[in-house]
């Protein structure tokens, strides 16, 4: 069973930065209608950098992995450089080839994170 | 009466396949059900030899398209038991045949501070377009609850029945409990305040008779394919008097009986409600569905349902990780479950890798499901063909599933959001 890997496993069994930020700098629920899978991501950035991240979440492992694994990599990075992120960094993350079905799961968390980039781009304008 | 499972699952050509490696285990038969070759042959028959537009053209092909057209709403109307075949409406499927009332009767018939009356065990094809309704008209639109065995409460239909209901939409089998409502007893407490009854019949219709004499509702709305059939077929049945009064639903060829520049008058029902050219092939292959599920019988199809239900119940029961959601002694077709600790989609992902299709999440009845106090939820549906056996592939996987997930629990896997 390629799909649940060790790491996988552990990152579902252990998440990564689970919980939330008092005072985020941007806060994003995203769903996935399609099955009822749901992440809460907080981001807090000081000087274009992500200095804390949390999320919470109810879903399946693929979800709940991929969000954990993203989240770890992108501490203290710039937020201009994830704006560069793909659906295939995530793949990378994960380490394993995901069904079209499954995709979405994979993806939840990185869509969460997009909108939470596009939150805080907007705020930087006003 | 022909044996079902093992023996019939040679009349299905889509069981020589194999997936990652196994023989295919088909338990997702409550989205859809495969099909026998007797309906494939139908459909290519029909292309190979008869392919033309009906009910305008005078050749040959024409005519005999024409007709196998219209003896299957013949057909249609006899598996009913209907009155007559001009209340069968073809449509897309079961949620257009359900949209087609939202969108004719309903839109005329109901008004401001009317109440729907919908149950909590509808799947959303017979929940949303009475939401939409509802809101446009600035109608009410009540639920009916489950009690805590998951069947309906129908003290308090009772209660919520009045004058000012005009409108109750019924599933005749919940896709997601098997819950079977009494239909009978609801459909007559309906009609006593003057309110019409639509029953939703998908999940039921093939496998386990249905009369709408007897059942005495005013529509019934389901599909082809999850009893044998193709896709792209929905059947809508409607009391005649109601069609009559009924407005088209699309405008266009087909439906109309002269057509000036700026007037056109309409054909009767029910070609006046099936605008443009319809799905003709499938159609004419429905029928040999209907053919082949009434030479089985359906005593036959429900007593293989009950001893597969009760199989699985019992199988599935002696894993304690194992939840079940269904109904005491209900004999549907279908056993939703949760494995405690793992995801349903990630019981359906190592179902899979053994071959074994089941449906996972939220089964196009979100707010049903939520009820059970659930995230989602893994689904066995079964069918003719389906065996004790595939029970025990499901069971195996099931195991695997353990075995995966290493049989401890997430410390924070499934959580609520805080």
């Amino acid at each position: 069973m390629d799909l649940y890997s060790e790491t996988i496993l552990d990152h579902y069994r252990y998440p990564r930065h689970r919980g939330s930020l008092l005072r985020p700098s941007a806060r994003v629920v995203q769903h996935n209608p399609l099955c009822g899978d749901v992440i809460k991501l907080d981001i807090a950035v000081r000087d274009s950098k992500v200095v804390d991240t949390r999320f919470l979440g109810a879903g399946c492992a693929i979800s709940q992995a991929a969000t954990s694994l993203l989240l770890d990599s992108i501490q203290g990075k710039n937020i201009r450089s994830l704006e560069r992120l793909t659906r295939q960094n995530v793949i990378d993350l994960l380490g394993i080839s995901v069904s079209k079905a499954r995709e979405q799961c994979a993806q939840l968390g990185l869509t969460a994170l997009q909108k939470a980039i596009t939150m805080l781009k907007q705020k930087r304008k006003r | 009466m022909q044996k079902l499972g093992e023996h019939i699952k040679k009349q299905f050509p889509i069981f020589s396949r194999r997936i990652n490696g196994h023989p295919l285990v088909y338990l997702d038969n409550a989205s859809t059900s495969q099909k026998p070759r007797a309906v494939i042959d139908a459909l290519s028959t029909y292309y190979k030899t008869m392919n033309a537009n009906i009910h305008r053209g005078i050749h040959t092909l024409s005519e005999e398209a024409t007709d196998r057209y219209e003896q299957t709403r013949t057909r249609v109307a006899r598996f009913l038991n209907a009155a007559s075949p001009t209340e069968i409406i073809f449509t897309r499927g079961c949620t257009e045949s359900i949209n087609l009332v939202a969108a004719t009767w309903a839109a005329a018939a109901i008004r401001r501070d009317d109440k729907i009356i919908v149950s909590a065990l509808e799947h959303h094809a017979n929940l949303v377009p009475w939401q939409e309704l509802a809101r446009k008209k600035r109608a009410r639109l009540d639920i009916i609850p489950l009690t805590a065995e998951l069947t309906l409460d129908e003290k308090r239909f009772h209660t919520l029945l009045s004058r000012k209901t005009k409108l109750v939409c019924l599933t005749s089998q919940s896709n997601v409990l098997g819950t079977v409502p009494p239909l009978r007893r609801m459909i007559k407490a309906a009609h006593t305040v003057g309110a019409r009854v639509l029953v939703d019949a998908a999940q039921s219709v093939g496998h386990s008779r249905t009369n709408v004499h007897a059942l005495d509702c005013d529509f019934l709305a389901f599909s082809s394919h999850k009893m044998l059939g193709p896709t792209g077929v929905g059947v809508l049945y409607a009391k005649k008097e109601i069609l009559e009064m009924m407005p088209p639903y699309q405008y266009g060829g087909d439906m109309v009986e002269s057509v000036a520049q700026r007037r056109s008058t309409y054909r009767p029902a029910p070609w006046k409600f099936e605008a443009g050219t319809p799905n003709i092939a499938d159609v004419i292959a429905f029928a040999s569905a209907i053919d082949f599920l009434e030479a089985i019988g359906f005593d036959a199809i429900q007593q293989h349902d009950a001893d597969l239900l009760s199989y699985a119940r019992s199988v599935f029961a002696n894993y304690h990780r194992v939840q079940l959601f269904v109904p005491e002694g209900e004999s549907s077709s279908v056993l939703s479950f949760t494995v405690e600790g793992v995801h349903p989609h990630d019981v359906a992902t190592v179902f899979d890798v053994q071959a074994i299709a089941i449906r996972s999440g939220l089964h196009c009845a979100e707010p049903l499901v939520r009820l059970l106090g659930v995230e989602a939820t893994a689904r066995m549906s079964f069918y003719l063909y389906n065996t004790r056996s595939d029970i025990d592939r499901a069971a195996r996987a099931l195991e695997k599933v353990f075995k995966v997930f290493s049989l401890t629990l997430p410390r924070s896997g499934i959580q609520p959001l805080a």
